[in-house]
């Protein structure tokens, strides 16, 4: 490349940062970005924080399993290694205390029986319909991918730069943003109507799910000063079942990022070597055959 | 370069089958002691990348092929079931739908290099145009791939890219519903597409063997565009020389690949195709995969549906008339100071069209997808009324003369012709 063409490069360069900064003012009238947090997952090297799935699958017990379905998730998933990786006694002891209808047995009859650590998370409601003649006509979204499918548009020149920080967490930042972005009441000239409530980050700003969650209302574990090492706020609890989400959207995270660097290892160590058998091999060519 | 074979069977066994079949013979003539300019350069090394591809894209998807569900109520799930359940099932997956991406990385470079180094031009343009028809191919393949995970942008991207074909008068409204098998995108539809985007594949790799076939018959181009005239002088044999050197540049490329693959595997995928295909919800925005979007911004920039129909595929279908647009004789862009500009225009306009087909169709987006429709025909046009006055840059003598930096100015617009002599048997 000659000093004419990079020039030529630089001005398309520049023509697609100046078209691109008019396409994020479109934006920023649309949505609010939610804030980034830190994510113990995030980045090469990045692992789940058990104690943050352990607390995140309690107030999703607690809380949202009462609406939303996970029906991707099994019980025996809580027990897998890179997971919250309760013990597999208290998965079993779990899935006990759920009632599940099985069958037809031999008599061509359904039947309740307990359930166990192979079962589905069991669903909230038997279908769609039920869901939504419960919900208000609303349906709670299955949670089980839902930190997979929502994000935020980056815009450029961030999109570039997020493939070398490898910054991918727009769903758990939203997950978090969207459930402490309640505002009651709602600004000023926004009307709602019944079944409507405010949040400053879902798109459009109305959305049908009430704000689900108060301070102090799931019980963390204690520690050994008999308080919570975490405080029981809804900012934690929103960040705990974004982690929870996310695990849950990407089971295998761990495990792809330890491969992944093992890989990577290889692959340079590999290349290294072949590039210089390359060079050597190269050089046995005769300047001039 | 097509000449005498110089493998010379050893043991009896190799005697005996190289008299029945001279599979082996074969082998060593197009891998071993092919000539190849001695000059290439890194952008040559894409042919071998693509091939690695193809080959890493059909072991992946044979073995997704195993677990998953072609049926619409099912095909969502049983890809998560190969995420979360199937050993390595997330590995597979993941390569398989980044490994389409970086084919397309690694195709859109091959074409490219082509571009610039003029290696469409004599003797090369039916290799060139099998190039295109198998880029057409990969275009259709990795269209019903993406349909087949069954999220909205699956199944909204299907609706959108088949509605296109309505727009082609009387046989128009035959086709669409041959291709859905009913009257909108549904459970047959992604039956079918599942059952071509498992043949595709295998004729893209027909299409290849040709590709390469030619590829052998005529001999690769180089960065001077000047043919091979003494196999001694010019070329190197392909093993050990070009062997190792391809091989460097795959394990590079394949580090690229991994990077996506085990760090930021959703980064090239679109986050609406984790919500379940619904019939009833369109998304805000229907975008297809970021390798499709100069086309898609082309298709949109026309105000008339058939219009824009046509203008996407005239774009793909202009790339197989490239070697008569474009005139001149000279083959290299390192010799074509003008043509040298024009082709980065070009690229640059290409990248901006792949940029506004992600933007909404409204407004200022549409009239620059206009003008950059103009711009990415207008390279052609001007392609072909350059060649007949620009005054390239002197060639070298040979290829020896430009790596050994003797030139003594070749003239200008002369084409060389290749004066292959017998091809020496080396390494």
């Amino acid at each position: 490349m000659n000093t004419r063409t990079l020039r030529l490069a630089l001005v398309g360069l520049a023509a697609g940062f100046t078209l691109s900064a008019t396409s994020t003012v479109f934006a920023a009238g649309e949505r609010v970005i939610p804030p980034s947090l830190n994510w113990s997952f995030s980045g090469p090297f990045g692992t789940f924080d058990r104690a943050q799935l352990q607390r995140g699958f309690k107030v999703v017990k607690e809380v949202c399993a009462n609406c939303h379905s996970m029906s991707l998730i099994r019980l025996r998933n809580l027990s897998q290694p890179g997971g919250p990786e309760f013990s597999t006694g208290q998965v079993t002891a779990l899935a006990a205390t759920y009632t599940i209808k099985d069958g037809p047995n031999e008599q061509g009859e359904m039947f309740d029986r307990p359930g166990r650590a192979a079962d589905a998370f069991p669903a909230p409601f038997p279908n769609e319909q039920a869901a939504r003649a419960a919900n208000g006509g609303a349906y709670p979204p299955d949670l089980s991918v839902l930190a997979k499918a929502r994000t935020y548009e980056r815009g450029f020149p961030k999109f570039v730069f997020d493939m070398f920080t490898q910054y991918q967490e727009q769903g758990p930042d939203y997950i978090a943003a969207l459930l402490t972005g309640y505002k009651d009441p709602p600004p000023e000239g926004v009307t709602l109507l019944p079944g409507q409530y405010y949040n400053t980050y879902m798109p459009g700003h109305l959305i049908a799910m009430p704000p689900p969650m108060q301070d102090g209302q799931v019980e963390y574990p204690k520690g050994p000063d008999g308080k919570s090492p975490v405080p029981e706020t809804v900012a934690q609890y929103s960040k705990d079942v974004a982690a929870f989400m996310v695990w849950m959207a990407e089971p295998h995270l761990e495990q792809r990022k330890r491969i992944g660097m093992m890989v990577m290892i290889f692959l340079f160590i590999f290349g290294g070597l072949l590039y210089y058998t390359k060079k050597k091999i190269w050089a046995r060519i005769p300047a001039a055959a | 370069m097509s000449g005498h074979s110089s493998y010379v069977p050893k043991t009896g066994f190799e005697r005996w089958l190289d008299a029945r079949l001279p599979i082996v013979r074969l082998m060593h003539d197009s891998a071993v002691s092919y000539p190849v300019p001695r000059n290439l350069n890194y952008f040559w090394t894409f042919g071998g990348i693509l091939v690695f591809m193809l080959v890493a894209q059909i072991v992946t998807g044979v073995i997704l092929a195993m677990h998953y569900t072609p049926h619409a109520t099912m095909a969502f799930n049983s890809v998560e079931h190969i995420m979360r359940d199937v050993n390595y099932g997330w590995l597979m997956r993941y390569l398989h739908a980044n490994g389409a991406s970086m084919f397309f990385v690694a195709v859109y470079i091959h074409i490219f290099r082509g571009l610039y180094y003029g290696s469409y031009k004599a003797p090369r343009e039916v290799l060139w145009i099998l190039g295109v028809v198998i880029f057409l191919l990969m275009m259709a393949t990795a269209f019903m791939g993406y349909v087949l995970p069954w999220g909205q942008m699956s199944f909204w991207g299907a609706t959108v890219i088949t509605n296109l074909f309505s727009a082609l008068p009387v046989v128009g409204e035959t086709i669409v519903t041959f291709l859905w098998g009913g009257y909108s995108v549904d459970n047959p539809t992604l039956n079918r597409f599942f059952s071509l985007h498992f043949l595709l594949p295998f004729m893209i790799f027909g299409v290849v063997i040709l590709h390469v076939w030619a590829l052998h018959h005529v001999g690769q181009n180089n960065p001077t565009g000047v043919e091979v005239k003494n196999v001694a002088k010019d070329t190197v044999p392909f093993t050990p020389y070009a062997t190792v050197k391809d091989l460097f540049a795959m394990v590079c490329f394949i580090a690229l690949f991994s990077w996506f693959v085990f760090y930021t595997p959703n980064f090239l995928g679109h986050a609406d195709n984790y919500i379940p295909a619904n019939p009833a919800a369109t998304p805000a925005h229907i975008v297809p995969e970021w390798y499709f979007l100069p086309f898609y911004a082309i298709l949109r920039a026309i105000p008339d549906k058939l219009g824009g129909v046509l203008a996407m595929f005239a774009a793909i279908a202009v790339l197989a008339f490239l070697p008569w647009l474009d005139t001149s004789k000279v083959k290299s862009m390192s010799y074509r100071p003008v043509a040298r500009i024009l082709f980065w225009v070009f690229a640059v306009v290409c990248v901006i069209l792949g940029w506004l087909g992600a933007m909404p169709a409204e407004g200022g987006y549409v009239i620059a997808s206009q003008i950059f429709t103009l711009l990415y025909f207008g390279y052609f046009v001007a392609l072909f009324v350059l060649g007949i006055f620009e005054k390239p840059l002197p060639l070298p003598s040979s290829i020896a003369d430009s790596v050994l930096g003797t030139m003594k100015g070749g003239s200008g617009a002369r084409l060389a012709t290749a004066t292959a002599s017998e091809p020496q048997a080396k390494g």
